[in-house]
């Protein structure tokens, strides 16, 4: 009696779970603002700055969507999640979209129900180490003491690289990135592992970057990419096209800055006009207005102008575009036709 | 030979010699000095050995700590102004970090503009719980404002309309009205089930809509704050007073079940007790803020600052019970007794005899319960949540300043200190208050 009780009540949760997670596009309209998942802070991806407004590439992508949904880049509730309440926050629908520079793997998509829908950041894990040390790859770390964030996908790929080349080495757990960096200046340990972006931001900090340097080996593939719920198509589509419409824009070289003209009127372009509704009505499809793509790349420019802005070369992060060109210039990113 | 006086001594003095000081070694800074500092060789050595360690250490401290960089907008400027100074980079402290981010750091996001309303909260604070702290000066009449005080800071720290908080203290009115009228009826028992309906009933169906109601028709309020704007020491302080104000009736009500001879009340004081004390914090505030998420209907909105609160306030109240406990049991028997010899009932015992002598025995276990529940505070960051510790690392996490942290933490510890330690030199003072032993 008292376990078929608890499964009812299971059951009437779940369904209403499968209720309220139909309908997020509609939530969010009705609800005026997007809950947006992000870090509680990571150099160039997330972090509030001195009036509480957050700031960062993972950020400029929930304003995007927000824009693309809502007409209005600042109608965003950012929630800060750790690594540890990311996934329940998504789950339960405290958050509509996560962006949290989360990699992503099989068991997180099929297992945990989530569908990560693209890549915004293609990642993988590096090593850093001074500069004295005098060692020109990560083969030739063999004996070397390393710090390590523990109960990350990086103690892992650190194990299986090790084992892969046959080389001994010997785990420094740390904490924190904030813990590692001082460990790793105080001579802890001999070389520094995580995602390399990361390594980058925490170079770019060091009093002498010049001192220290990135090793050439990438030991892992960190593809990094926001994620909704399984199960809500409309809601998938909407975010998958506003993070291919960021990219599209800008092989098409639709910027922030001629987006005015361009969208003024239909132009000789058309699949630029489909993208910014002067033409077709893709915008209708996903159960939004014409300008939806036009809001979204309007709130803070196309991928290469948000990249640029929060972790590109003339920020302090430094980070070359590398993997995360357009597939013209021989990366990665390539978004499906605007048809 | 003469017997006088005068022959046999030569000279008599016939006045009072006036009093004169003490030798000039042995008063003032130097007589202190001799006599606590250089008393025989072993102390000068030892005076002299301690006065190297504490120079040494202000020398390499002191320096440090006064750096003219409470201008500097980055690290990297930080260390320019240092370099151009003629010291290393970690010659000085940055302090530009908390000159430009001091106010997120007490307040979180707190809408700036409103920065009036936890200050007045907080003042407020003081005054509410003074006719508790220090009896012997404040009217006991200000106990009324004390009641009243947890809605005051509750609407000054959320905002929104003043009938809220008014409709649902006007429940407990409801509550009192109906255990006066019940208890007239059907006697005691009657009474307090009446009351409990009543209040109950008012709060489920009346209070929501006389609320709107009454904003509809006088617009009183202030503009509303989410709880996730809440954070630094504004989240720690929230937490902490509710957790400490919440725990010791709690804790005192656990530790009298738990003495109890009735064995539900005594099972159910103990298995609280137990599971609490046996389970970490972190797992009950893992508890509050993902598996509740799950185990709620969806779009529930159950608040996550107050499912911390009472999280926090559950685990602070095992803890008080037991150190509570501790004080019942050193009570010697001859008291209870005495109050049963007196005729006195089980609760005007507790209330007149048991409870002022276990709470005075209990003082020192009972502050520190409290300041380790205000220092546990920090572990809510965990939760994300931002807390000064999570604020901290959030602000790393700007490009300007990322790579800095003893400034940070050197700010975030003095408060943090300042609090704990105003607690630990007010539960001495009532120590002493209270002593009524005759030594």
């Amino acid at each position: 009696m008292k376990k078929s009780v608890f499964f009812g009540a299971l059951t009437v949760a779940g369904v209403a779970a499968g209720a309220a997670a139909a309908g997020t596009l509609d939530d969010v309209k009705a609800r005026g603002t997007l809950n947006c998942g992000v870090t509680t802070g990571l150099v160039g991806f997330a972090a509030p700055d001195a009036n509480g407004e957050w700031e960062g590439f993972d950020v400029a992508f929930c304003r995007a969507v927000a824009a693309a949904v809502l007409g209005d880049p600042k109608a965003v509730e950012f929630v800060p999640t750790t690594g540890k309440t990311r996934f329940t926050a998504l789950a339960s629908g405290e958050v509509d979209l996560l962006a949290r520079n989360t990699t992503w793997t099989f068991s997180r998509d099929v297992d945990l129900k989530f569908d990560f829908i693209g890549v915004n950041y293609y990642d993988g894990q590096g090593f850093m180490i001074p500069k004295s040390l005098g060692v020109s790859s990560a083969k030739e770390l063999d004996g070397a003491t390393v710090c390590i964030q523990t109960g990350t996908t990086t103690e892992l790929n650190l194990a299986d690289f090790f084992r892969k080349n046959n080389i001994s080495y010997e785990p420094v757990p740390i904490e924190t990135n904030a813990e590692g960096q001082a460990q790793y200046l105080a001579g802890a340990c001999d070389a520094y592992t995580t995602d390399a972006s990361g390594l980058a931001a925490t170079r770019a900090s060091f009093e002498n970057p010049a001192d220290h340097v990135v090793l050439p080996e990438i030991v892992s593939k960190e593809p990094l990419g926001p994620l909704v719920r399984h199960g809500d198509n409309e809601w998938g589509d909407v975010v998958r096209w506003t993070l291919n419409a960021l990219i599209a824009a800008e092989e098409m070289g639709v910027t922030s800055a001629n987006i005015g003209d361009l969208s003024a009127s239909a132009g000789d372009n058309p699949e630029v006009n489909r993208l910014l509704g002067t033409e077709g009505s893709l915008g209708e499809m996903l159960g939004l207005s014409a300008d939806w793509a036009k809001s979204a790349i309007m709130a803070g420019g196309n991928y290469g102008e948000v990249f640029e802005k929060n972790i590109g070369e003339n920020t302090p992060i430094g980070l070359s575009r590398g993997l995360n060109a357009q597939w013209t210039d021989g990366g990665l990113l390539y978004s499906p036709p605007f048809r | 030979m003469s017997n006088t006086h005068a022959d046999t001594v030569l000279f008599v003095r016939d006045t009072m010699l006036p009093q004169k000081n003490p030798p000039s070694t042995s008063v003032g800074a130097v007589g202190w000095a001799r006599e606590n500092l250089f008393a025989g060789w072993g102390n000068t050595i030892l005076t002299l050995l301690a006065f190297a360690v504490v120079y040494y250490l202000l020398a390499g401290i002191l320096p440090w700590l006064i750096s003219p960089t409470f201008g500097a907008e980055s690290l990297t400027e930080c260390r320019e102004i240092l370099a151009a100074k003629g010291v290393g980079s970690h010659g000085g402290a940055c302090w530009g970090v908390i000159s430009e981010r001091w106010k997120q750091l007490l307040f979180g996001f707190y809408p700036a503009e409103a920065y009036w309303r936890p200050i007045l909260t907080f003042v407020l604070l003081f005054v509410a719980i003074s006719p508790v702290l220090f009896a012997d000066y404040v009217t006991p009449k200000l106990l009324w404002f004390t009641a009243l005080f947890p809605f005051l800071a509750v609407w000054l720290l959320w905002g929104g309309s003043l009938w809220t908080p008014v409709t649902v203290l006007a429940g407990f009115v409801v509550g009192a009205v109906f255990l006066s009228m019940g208890s007239k009826i059907g006697g005691a028992i009657v009474g307090v089930i009446a009351a409990i309906l009543g209040a109950v009933l008012w709060w489920a169906v009346a209070a929501a809509p006389l609320a709107s109601g009454l904003s509809s028709v006088v617009e009183i309020g202030l503009l509303p704050v989410e709880s996730r704007d809440f954070g630094g020491f504004l989240l720690a302080i929230t937490l902490g007073v509710t957790a400490i104000f919440g725990s010791l009736p709690l804790g005192i009500i656990l530790a009298l079940g738990r003495r109890s001879d009735l064995l539900l009340v005594k099972s159910l004081c103990v298995g609280f007790i137990e599971f609490i004390r046996g389970v970490p914090l972190i797992t009950l505030l893992f508890v509050a803020s993902t598996l509740l998420n799950i185990f709620l209907p969806p779009g529930t909105n159950f608040d996550i600052i107050l499912r911390v609160m009472i999280m926090m306030t559950l685990f602070a109240a095992a803890y008080m019970a037991e150190v509570i406990r501790g004080g019942l049991a050193a009570l010697p028997t001859g008291q209870y007794e005495a109050a049963d010899a007196l005729g006195l009932d089980y609760w005007k015992a507790q209330r007149l005899i048991i409870m002022p002598q276990a709470l005075k025995i209990s003082i020192p276990g009972i502050v520190s319960t409290f300041i380790g529940v205000f220092k546990d505070t920090t572990l809510v960051s965990i939760i994300s949540l931002f807390d000064p510790l999570g604020l901290a690392n959030a602000i790393r996490a700007d490009g300007a300043w990322t790579g800095i942290y003893w400034e940070l933490f050197i700010f975030i510890g003095v408060v943090f200190f300042i609090f704990c330690f105003s607690m630990s030199r007010y539960s001495m003072y009532l120590e002493r208050k209270l002593q009524t032993g005759h030594h």
